[in-house]
């Protein structure tokens, strides 16, 4: 069996007495591309965010790796790296200066090296030196990936990665995304409003409404579960009803 | 804050500095030195808190607050990498400041001598206090604060007797000058000024209440972090 890379258990985090996450409990396994699917407000971001230790958990336990993530925060943040639509990197500077931060804020050895793989990974070459505040929203995206790629992630957290994209630059997304989980065999948690999306992407899926896990399984699985045609009826049908 | 805050502070500030020309029929002594130096000195320490806080505030206007936060980075190694960014500004102000000042008015602030040296590590550090309680507090309650990385500083400014002494204050007020150690910096850098004295006790004031409002300050921002943690503000402040 597979080795446990994200333990969840018993997750809870509230907001001003509403319940944001209630009592979340789920494995991801070595080398898993996972789909967390719900619709708005479901508890997806405040999942991440907390597996990221940038909202503090009511109570509730996360092991990465099976270390608790609140001990050893530095250590497992290093093996963790995210990317997402919503946010972004320091304007004034070049793509190739971003990337030298946060490979020196993630203590990577070899750093240049690694840059220029990335680089060639990514098909940046010509955005080397362009300054950040130029780039489009699809070269946006591939920053935002090129800084999570950059440190090799067991753990890989990818928010909404596609959202605000064209369909073409999309793919193009998806598609490097899968290439790299392929090459270097990494764990992805992956939060989509697409559902084709999901079915394209995920081993399996978590399935959250009002910060509960609802369903969890393949997509074949959890189709089966509601008695729906597709996914997006499976989406529909808990949004709605509740 | 421009109908209320601004007009306040002025009002404040050049009143006392009324107060204290009018006590001086004659003309002040050495009034270029007093207000030129005073001036550079001032700015060291409104640089050093902004090289703090507009360093913070640069993190949220490119949404990347999350990405530094969410990295392996401590609450601790980001306010000692914004400290290092605030050095390099008062750095690049002093010597454009004393240049100008030399070219422009003869004024040479090299006068103050030795004590110099201690008189700006104590302005830098006291701006890097209030630095720090300010980019707590925007951390805290967001871009709606945003305003104070501005405004915050100049609340000190009337207590720091940066252009009169510390006896034109009011009573209670000269209380509270003496737990402000740029006060003391001020009040060191006339008495250097006017009698050439090395002024030991107003810097071992100054360093001593530095050292615990540093302290206190470094904590307070390590406790509102875990704050913004808590409430989910470092998220929405951030992203």
């Amino acid at each position: 069996m597979a080795k446990t890379i994200v333990r969840v258990r018993e997750l809870t985090k509230r907001f001003n007495g509403l319940t944001a996450v209630d009592r979340i409990s789920f494995d991801i396994y070595e080398g898993e591309i996972i789909g967390l699917l719900g619709p708005n407000g479901a508890g997806k971001t405040t999942t991440i965010h907390m597996l990221l230790d940038i909202v503090t958990p009511n109570s509730g336990q996360i092991l990465i790796d099976g270390r608790n993530l609140s001990q050893y925060r530095e250590e497992i943040l290093r093996q963790i790296n995210f990317a997402s639509s919503h946010i972004a990197m320091p304007y004034s500077l070049t793509v190739e200066e971003n990337l030298q931060i946060f490979a020196r804020l993630y203590e990577l050895p070899h750093r240049q090296e690694r840059i220029e793989q990335v680089i060639d990974e990514l098909d940046m070459a010509s955005l080397r030196a362009k300054l950040t505040r130029t780039l489009s929203s699809g070269q946006m995206t591939r920053l935002s990936l090129a800084k999570a790629f950059l440190t090799q992630p067991k753990l890989l957290l990818l928010d909404e990665p596609t959202a605000s994209l064209d369909p073409d630059s999309a793919d193009k997304t998806r598609a490097l995304v899968r290439k790299y989980q392929r090459h270097f065999g990494c764990t992805i948690l992956y939060t989509s409003h697409n559902m084709r999306e999901m079915e394209e992407m995920s081993d399996r899926i978590i399935f959250l409404q009002r910060g509960k896990v609802v369903a969890s399984g393949t997509t074949q699985e959890i189709i089966s579960q509601f008695g729906r045609r597709d996914l997006e009826d499976v989406f529909l049908t808990v949004a709605r009803t509740g | 804050m421009e109908i209320f805050y601004w007009p306040l502070l002025d009002l404040i500030v050049w009143g006392f500095i009324t107060v204290y020309l009018a006590q001086f029929k004659n003309g002040l002594p050495s009034v270029v030195a007093f207000f030129i130096g005073a001036l550079i000195l001032w700015d060291i320490l409104f640089r050093a808190q902004q090289g703090i806080t507009i360093s913070f505030l640069e993190e949220i206007w490119s949404r990347n607050l999350m990405n530094l936060f969410a990295s392996p980075l401590k609450p601790g190694e980001f306010l000692a990498a914004t400290m290092i960014i605030s050095l390099s500004k008062v750095g690049a102000v002093l010597i454009v400041s004393v240049l100008v000042a030399w070219a422009f008015y003869s004024f040479n602030l090299f006068i103050l001598g030795i004590s110099l040296i201690p008189f700006i590590l104590n302005l830098i550090i006291m701006g890097w206090v209030i630095g720090i309680l300010t980019t707590a507090i925007i951390m805290r309650y967001g871009q709606e604060a945003e305003v104070l990385a501005w405004g915050m500083v100049f609340i000190f400014q009337p207590v720091s007797c940066v252009f009169y002494p510390i006896s034109v204050l009011p009573g209670f007020l000269q209380t509270v000058a003496q737990l402000i150690p740029a006060a003391h910096v001020f009040e060191g850098m006339r008495d250097v000024i006017t009698n050439s004295n090395f002024p030991l006790t107003e810097l071992m004031w100054a360093s001593g209440l530095n050292a615990i409002y540093l302290f206190a300050a470094i904590l307070w921002f390590h406790y509102v972090y875990g704050v913004a943690k808590d409430k989910g503000i470092l998220v929405r402040v951030g992203g």
